[in-house]
């Protein structure tokens, strides 16, 4: 994984007519998305949990969500490079994605909040699912939202819309969207193996007890 | 009606109740006792459904609307009437003929002329016969009481063995105390809860 | 059908309970008043109209946040939700007599606080901005109920509620700002499928809420 992480380091250059803010986008992009895809798959554990009571789920599901959150916090920081390189600006109101992202960053923000402040149980399980299942019904409407907020806020527009892409960069955009989700999919398998040890642990110790 | 194997009951790191098995046929009366922080009230928790065991297996033969827990609380609003309190109970839990069926229970436990008061100007003995009126209120099939005798005056007691006594025939019980002496006439069974 | 009737029955209870006590309602009045005082300071002279409709909205939304935290504090003393619970009618019920209370709280509120605005504040409440309130009061109070439910059940309680609630109000303060400021049926729309959305999701989930 870390191995297509890297070739994407040095494969991108190779599109590097547009210069580095280019490359950033490689980055920002894939990495935006596989947020979507961490939150996506934290509510689908989410309602795993709470419709067909699947054991487990519930730790799936946060462990998703705090990927989610590490992601998504990796698009605000390359967004705001982006923004920088291509606009001056370290922060831009009118980048509705960034905007977006910053809603959700505080959203799933409050998810640990919550988890952290109710004891651990079925009941910690339940409240933290529904709430999953808010974020992704937020995702769509605050979009919408930001994007309407815009008109009134900020008339005039920097696109943030990625160039339109030809077919090398499309490719490499690809693969970095793939190593992307390749990545998350390590870091994933390997917390969810870890807080599952941790709780195996527990339990063991329990029964020495 | 209740059929525990095994079942645990973990909060947090914490095990509340562990390896435990119960068999309460239809039309018994089962008295669990033990110490305090035994986890009676879990167990009694865990029967009526408002906590899921974390191990092993329970069922309950009875749906909530037929469940009658009279909990460590009393459950009722306080800035509300007692007749408030249980007139909102009766539309809950569909109470036929509700009006004359709370009229009857708050004459039956004393609390007639207390009717229209404030919940929270009640005293504990009175708070615990307005819980047992909202307990009793549906006529429950499967009744489980978290020490139903606490805060009772004498008169109260006497109002409270009366009760069980005339229902005793016509529901299944499940009783936590810390004197099971008293409910030696009435119990089939006995269960000790250890810590 | 028994189902509507208990939502009656409960959130006839809520406005008995709050008739009685007399706490939240008087609180969440002064309290949007003050604000509005507040903000006549903070706003610089000759502010635009959109800043002027941006400040009512954040009043009206920290006013619900006021009259939310209060929202199951009765349930909270006795532990008296466990009884709700244990009813054997269906727990959405709790949740949507409760958000009728709360609706009625907030509307009550808003009775006093727009004209307070009118009053205070150059731009005038028109229709259009009567109906960005109503349909975000919707969303307010459904969303919110639900979350004052899981804050409820935390140890954070009054802490954790705004930093659930907020997120959540973004989009329906964005609806509400621009029905008053740009008008055009867009954000009436965005308002529309927001509530619709969440009152569905809302109600299918209270029960998981409330039940372990």
């Amino acid at each position: 994984m870390v191995a297509a992480v890297a070739m994407i380091a040095f494969f991108a250059p190779e599109d590097a007519d547009q210069g580095l803010s280019q490359k950033i986008f490689y980055f920002h992009v894939p990495i935006a998305l596989t947020a979507y895809a961490c939150f996506g798959w934290g509510a689908w554990k989410a309602l795993l949990h709470l419709w067909k009571r699947r054991p487990g789920a519930d730790l799936e599901s946060y462990v998703a969500v705090h990927q989610g959150v590490i992601f998504g916090a990796l698009t605000l920081v390359t967004g705001s490079i982006w923004a920088k390189i291509s606009w001056g600006v370290w922060w831009a109101w009118s980048s509705n994605q960034l905007v977006l992202f910053l809603v959700l960053f505080l959203f799933y923000a409050a998810y640990f909040m919550l988890r952290f402040s109710v004891e651990p149980g079925p009941r910690r399980a339940n409240l933290s699912a529904v709430y999953a299942l808010f974020g992704v019904a937020l995702i769509p409407v605050s979009f919408l939202a930001i994007r309407l907020a815009n008109d009134f806020i900020h008339p005039t527009v920097f696109t943030s819309h990625g160039p339109q892409m030809s077919g090398r960069m499309f490719a490499t955009f690809c693969v970095s969207w793939a190593a992307m989700l390749l990545l998350v999919g390590t870091l994933y398998h390997v917390e969810l193996a870890g807080k599952r040890l941790d709780s195996r642990l527990r339990e063991l110790r329990e029964l020495l007890a | 009606m209740i059929r525990a194997r095994a079942v645990e009951k973990r909060y947090g790191d914490e095990r509340v109740l562990r390896g435990i098995d119960l068999d309460v046929e239809r039309g018994g009366f089962a008295v669990v006792t033990g110490a305090n922080g035994s986890g009676k009230t879990t167990l009694l928790r865990l029967v009526v459904g408002l906590a899921q065991p974390t191990a092993g297996e329970l069922e309950v033969g009875v749906p909530r609307g037929r469940l009658g827990f009279l909990a460590h609380e009393p459950l009722v609003y306080r800035e509300l009437t007692a007749l408030e309190n249980l007139d909102l109970y009766g539309r809950l839990y569909r109470v036929p003929e509700r009006r004359e069926r709370i009229g009857m229970l708050l004459e039956r436990f004393r609390l007639w002329e207390a009717r229209r008061q404030r919940v929270g100007s009640f005293s504990r003995g009175m708070l615990q016969r307005l819980a047992l009126c909202r307990a009793f209120l549906h006529e429950p099939d499967l009744y489980v009481l978290d020490e139903p005798f606490t805060a009772l005056d004498a008169e109260g007691a006497e109002v409270l063995d009366r009760e069980l006594a005339e229902r005793r025939e016509r529901g299944t019980f499940l009783v936590a105390t810390h004197a099971p002496a008293r409910f030696d006439s009435l119990a089939t069974a006995q269960m000790a809860l250890v810590r | 059908m028994s189902y509507l009737s208990d939502v009656a029955a409960l959130a006839r209870k809520d406005l008995r309970l709050e008739l009685r006590a007399r706490d939240t309602l008087p609180a969440m009045l002064l309290f949007v008043i003050s604000t509005l005082v507040v903000f006549h300071f903070t706003l610089p002279q000759g502010g635009s109209r959109l800043a002027a409709f941006g400040l009512l909205w954040v009043a009206l939304v920290f006013t619900a946040l006021l009259g939310l935290t209060r929202c199951f504090a009765a349930e909270r003393e006795g532990e008296v939700l466990d009884g709700l619970v244990l009813a054997p009618s269906d727990r959405s019920a709790i949740w949507l007599g409760k958000a009728i209370a709360m609706l009625v709280f907030l509307v009550a509120a808003e009775a006093v606080a727009l004209p307070a605005f009118a009053l205070f504040f150059d731009p005038g409440i028109d229709g259009r901005t009567l109906l960005g309130v109503a349909l975000a009061d919707l969303g307010i109070c459904t969303v919110g109920t639900l979350l004052a439910g899981m804050a409820a059940a935390s140890r954070a309680r009054e802490l954790l509620l705004p930093l659930l609630f907020l997120p959540l109000a973004i989009p329906i303060v964005i609806g509400g700002v621009g029905t008053s400021v740009a008008g055009g049926g867009r954000y009436v729309e965005l308002l529309v499928l927001y509530d619709a959305i969440f009152a569905i999701i809302c109600w299918a989930s209270f029960e998981y809420v409330v039940t372990e």
